[in-house]
């Protein structure tokens, strides 16, 4: 698959956002007045700013809000509607804690919930999708729900969380790019029951000499031949080094750089999770 | 509303017959000449006479080399446009409910005034029948040329999809597949009609035939070859005294 830009984006910071919103929401002794202020802010800038950037994928941005019709079949309609929901929970939850200085703890947990939701909703996208075998598995929402929930603790300060989160979220990557390398094959699907032919099949001729949408939307295979040295960097950055750095003695700039760290990890990984799904379509054009 | 219906009261569809296309690519051409001009947007093409010219098609054909277990390879050209499938994936994940099947003939549509153009149908399909046309920005596929099958204007032998109306090999054949008496229906019963992909679950309506098995040359039939062998092993005369003579120069 196209790792594009704003696809990538919109995971990695919409389910940093909605994580940190998951933790703000549940926090017993939630803080209030600026502090408050500024971490909702943060929370907020990064799921509207990760949902701004999945407009950058449409062809008609301008019609978006159609996108809140099919709730009942479509989960891309789901998640437009639990981010919306979260969204609009978590302010009525932040405004008194930040203006008045009090706690209405029941619409936290419900924020808390929604954000979970939310990023559930988001990987459903990519997991409900059988045309790619890498991303049709339950270990794809376990991994953005690992993903958000340790990169919202490490934001919200919760290094005790936050580390253990974080060792969970590299082993179950590791996994998954293990076990994702053989899915392809398990799926069942080649060029046989591409073509419906018996014996072997080769690709003699494209459809057109040039390239089409379905090649530079779903045939990406440039970023596969450093795949193992950027699955090394997303590893490191997103979770070795952070924990490293949590377990120093704790520093507000050894922690900002444990955050940048991990959040160039995950951007790493999402550009790989793009990079290296192969889309069956792919086999009829003799491509993986 | 994007759910799929329980079931269409009739199936319309292709069937393609990969014996008999030649891969003359007739179909790409007369898909892309009616569906630029009629329903919905036209299917641009970017820069068509630059470096990279590339455009939006709903119908493309491949051409594969299949060797079989014993004897030659052959080649095999491959006519590829939306299955309309019973269980259209393409369907379903549609956030907007721009996609849908119809419940009368079981078409797959895009009412294109309602698509974001988002991609994830494109995403959902197996076959890479849906192309996003990037001068328009909204989804394009197959509509089985919607706009000819049941138009009175035209004279009743053009009411079939213009890649059917075209084929000079007679490879494409368009009915009702729902209806096991049709002739479709017969002819997919006949040639062993496949879907492509089944392991994916989509139940495509569009079957493909396979290629006929060919003839096999078992042993020697020509009855002439007999005569071909070679009749003097060495040569004599004068060719034999020039051959001794040039071998020991």
């Amino acid at each position: 698959m196209h790792p594009a830009p704003s696809i990538i984006l919109f995971t990695t910071l919409s389910g940093l956002g909605f994580g940190l919103l998951f933790w703000l929401g549940i926090d017993p002794t939630p803080p209030t007045g600026w502090v408050a202020f500024a971490f909702f802010a943060i929370a907020f800038a990064l799921s509207l700013g990760g949902l701004a950037f999945s407009a950058g994928h449409l062809g008609r941005p301008e019609r978006a809000l159609k996108a809140f019709t099919q709730w009942r079949s479509s989960w891309l309609s789901r998640e437009a509607w639990a981010a919306a929901a979260t969204l609009i929970m978590a302010g009525l939850y932040a405004a008194p804690l930040v203006f008045v200085g009090t706690t209405f703890l029941p619409l936290g947990w419900v924020t808390g919930l929604l954000a979970l939701a939310t990023i559930g909703t988001t990987s459903m996208i990519y997991t409900q999708l059988k045309t790619v075998p890498r991303w049709h598995h339950a270990s794809t929402p376990a991994l953005f729900l690992a993903y958000a929930l340790a990169g919202g603790a490490l934001m919200s300060g919760r290094v005790t969380v936050a580390i253990p989160l974080l060792l969970v979220t590299g082993a179950l990557q590791v996994w998954v790019w293990w076990d994702g390398d053989r899915r392809l094959a398990r799926s069942g699907t080649d060029m046989n029951t591409a073509t419906g032919l018996s014996g072997q099949v080769r690709a003699f001729e494209p459809p057109h000499t040039g390239s089409n949408y379905l090649l530079r939307e779903m045939v990406f295979v440039v970023g596969r031949k450093h795949a193992l040295k950027l699955r090394i960097i997303a590893l490191v950055l997103g979770a070795a080094l952070p924990v490293v750095l949590l377990l120093m003695p704790f520093g507000h700039w050894l922690a900002a750089l444990a955050v940048l760290s991990h959040v160039a990890g995950v951007l790493t990984a999402r550009w790989l999770f793009f990079a290296e799904a192969e889309h069956v379509v792919g086999l009829y054009y003799g491509k993986r | 509303m994007t759910d799929l219906p329980q079931q269409t009261q009739r199936q319309l569809g292709l069937v393609i017959d990969l014996d008999t296309c030649v891969g003359c690519h007739a179909c790409v051409v007369s898909c892309k000449g009616w569906n630029t001009e009629n329903y919905g947007a036209p299917l641009s093409d970017q820069q068509p006479y630059g470096a990279d010219p590339s455009g939006t098609f709903l119908n493309r054909v491949h051409s594969y080399e299949l060797t079989p277990e014993t004897g030659p390879a052959q080649l095999v050209h491959f006519p590829k446009s939306c299955l309309h499938c019973a269980d259209a994936p393409c369907v379903t994940v549609c956030p907007t409910g721009a996609s849908y099947k119809r419940v009368e003939d079981g078409i797959v549509l895009v009412n294109e005034s309602d698509c974001i153009g988002c991609g994830l149908c494109a995403w959902a399909c197996p076959y890479g029948a849906r192309e996003l046309d990037l001068a328009e920005g909204v989804m394009k596929k197959c509509t089985l040329c919607v706009d000819r099958i049941y138009n009175e204007n035209l004279p009743e032998r053009d009411r079939e999809p213009a890649c059917v109306r075209t084929c000079p090999a007679g490879a494409r054949h368009f009915g009702d597949l729902g209806d096991p008496d049709s002739a479709v229906s017969a002819l997919v019963a006949e040639r062993g009609g496949m879907d492509l992909m089944p392991e994916q679950g989509t139940r495509p309506v569009n079957k493909y035939l396979p290629p006929r098995p060919k003839d096999q040359i078992d042993e020697q039939v020509d009855i002439l070859a007999p005569l071909l062998t070679p009749v003097a092993e060495e040569p004599k005369g004068f060719l034999g005294w020039l051959d001794r003579a040039l071998d020991k120069l």
